[in-house]
């Protein structure tokens, strides 16, 4: 079990875990994910407010983590990627219902909604998002 | 601003201290160091001590006060520095501007890590703290993955191999085996590293540093001051330090570490040097591929160019620049705080034309330490001279 796991930090972290809710700059139009406070490119004369993203976008780089930390030995081997969404921000995660040897650079991607992991039998679940390939393409 | 020098150096042997608890090593780098300086306890006024995890990997805080309490030190002030695994490199920045600044004499900068009395996934876990918890860890990556995030996209881009990547991990070893410090001792060949298992495609097992224990401490003291103490002082000519994003999915480039290249274009700038004046230099290789991108974010090499310079034998000692004589990050092994102190603890005898068993670099008047925070979150440099 990774930190991070608190209970009103997972109520706190809903709109980003789940609906990939980040931000925009409209002084320089830089998207950011995990969502800022201050535009690093403006600062003071940055214009930020919240953007949620399409949740498309293509690998930008891939991995396949075979030793897995602890709360994901099930997973493993599983890919994480980091992935170019459409709006411009780049966003780590796993990638899920694929097979690593089709997984390759500029690769499209959708977001999915999926459990990243549980504290024990009787605590929480944590949801949020992962990828998978777009089929068809 | 006056000028500082290292008056003296210690380190404990790097590996798994079973028998040893953080006091034990801290005390006995420490007492090393002091015996090489040639010092007395009571002549030292401050202590600068790196450790970036001693709360979840020994269950201690206020880990300075106690460093300074069991060197018999009390009551002189006593400073935790925490950058992740550039803890001890900060702390040694810390340590050179309360000298360079007047405010202190005799200072001693310490770098310590007990990482072996908790489970593996424990010193693993405590480890992603230094990459962004919220966004990287929690979702599932390791810091092996983060690295090989990176190495994926240096191979796209450069045509970088991983059997280059092995070589790095082959010259490590080569260096440490002609280390009596260091955590391995024995020589790899690239068949054995590319045959080991996969931690985190394309990296894999002897592409990782090590967990270990260890410590490391080196004396400062204003150069005027240095011949009191040393006949060979070496004297720090410039300290730099930069900061860039946690998270490695907010960067523009994957295929370099930017605090690096700041931090090193201001090393370069305070020390009135280029890269071809260093003649040793101990980069953060935590992975083989970080190696491998610290000689092109110096600037040894051209970007792309690192990994065939490593295998061309380019960084090995008696070549064009020897890099990571101690065995580095890979070969003598990775108690994070320790790591940035130790760096400066080789560099010192490369200087003083200490270092033995064959891995001396003949004639060496400059070198270099790079140390990484992270996936690079934190860079800090320095470059030293000798100064007898």
């Amino acid at each position: 079990m990774t930190t991070g796991t608190g209970l009103a930090l997972t109520w706190r972290k809903i709109p980003e875990r789940y609906n990939l809710m980040g931000s925009k700059c409209d002084n320089c139009g830089e998207s950011f994910f995990p969502s800022r406070k201050i535009c690093p490119n403006c600062r003071r004369r940055g214009r930020i407010r919240k953007e949620k993203f399409s949740g498309k976008g293509k690998i930008y780089s891939y991995t396949l983590v075979a030793s897995p930390p602890s709360g994901f030995e099930l997973e493993a081997p599983y890919p994480m990627v980091i992935v170019q969404l459409d709006e411009g921000a780049r966003v780590t995660a796993q990638l899920v219902d694929t097979a690593y040897e089709n997984v390759k650079i500029g690769a499209p991607v959708q977001v999915v909604f999926r459990k990243i992991q549980e504290e024990g039998k009787e605590g929480l679940i944590h949801y949020g998002f992962k990828f998978k390939m777009t089929p068809g393409k | 601003m006056r000028k500082v020098a290292i008056i003296g150096v210690g380190m404990t042997e790097f590996g798994e201290h079973w028998d040893k608890s953080f006091r034990d090593l801290t005390a006995e780098a420490g007492v090393r160091a002091m015996e090489d300086a040639n010092l007395a306890g009571t002549k030292i006024d401050a202590l600068y001590g790196g450790t970036m995890a001693a709360g979840r990997l020994i269950g201690q805080e206020h880990i300075t006060a106690l460093i300074a309490d069991h060197m018999g030190l009390n009551p002189i002030p006593a400073t935790r520095v925490e950058a992740a695994c550039a803890s001890g490199g900060v702390a040694l920045r810390q340590g050179y501007m309360a000298v360079a600044s007047g405010i202190h004499d005799i200072v001693v900068v310490g770098g310590a890590e007990k990482m072996t009395d908790v489970p593996v996934n424990d010193a693993a876990a405590a480890l992603g703290g230094a990459g962004d918890q919220e966004w990287e860890l929690f979702l599932g990556a390791t810091f092996p993955a983060l690295y090989a995030l990176m190495a994926r996209r240096h191979m796209v881009e450069y045509g970088t191999t991983e059997e280059q990547m092995a070589a790095v991990a082959v010259k490590n070893h080569l260096n440490a085996s002609m280390n009596k410090y260091a955590h391995f001792q024995s020589k790899v060949s690239i068949e054995t590293v590319m045959k080991s298992k996969v931690v985190s495609d394309p990296l894999k097992l002897f592409d990782c540093s090590p967990i270990s224990d260890g410590a490391a401490a080196v004396i400062l003291a204003p150069l005027e001051m240095a011949r009191q103490f040393t006949d060979t002082p070496v004297e720090i000519l410039a300290s730099a330090q930069a900061s860039d994003t946690l998270a490695l999915s907010s960067r523009k480039s994957l295929t370099e570490l930017r605090a690096t290249k700041v931090a090193a274009r201001k090393a370069f700038e305070q020390a009135k040097l280029a890269p071809a004046d260093i003649d040793a230099c101990e980069v953060h290789d935590c992975f083989t591929i970080a190696e491998i991108m610290a000689v092109e974010d110096i600037g040894f090499f051209p970007k792309g160019a690192g990994g065939k310079a490593t295998a061309e034998g380019e960084t090995a000692i008696g070549a064009k620049i020897p890099i990571n004589t101690s065995g580095g990050l890979k070969g003598c092994g990775h108690p994070v705080g320790a790591t940035g102190v130790k760096q400066a603890v080789e560099i010192a005898w490369q200087l003083r034309g200490e270092a033995e068993n064959g891995r001396q670099v003949k004639g060496a008047e400059i070198g270099m330490t790079h140390n990484v925070g992270g996936s690079g979150a934190t860079c800090v440099i320095h470059v030293m001279k000798r100064a007898d």
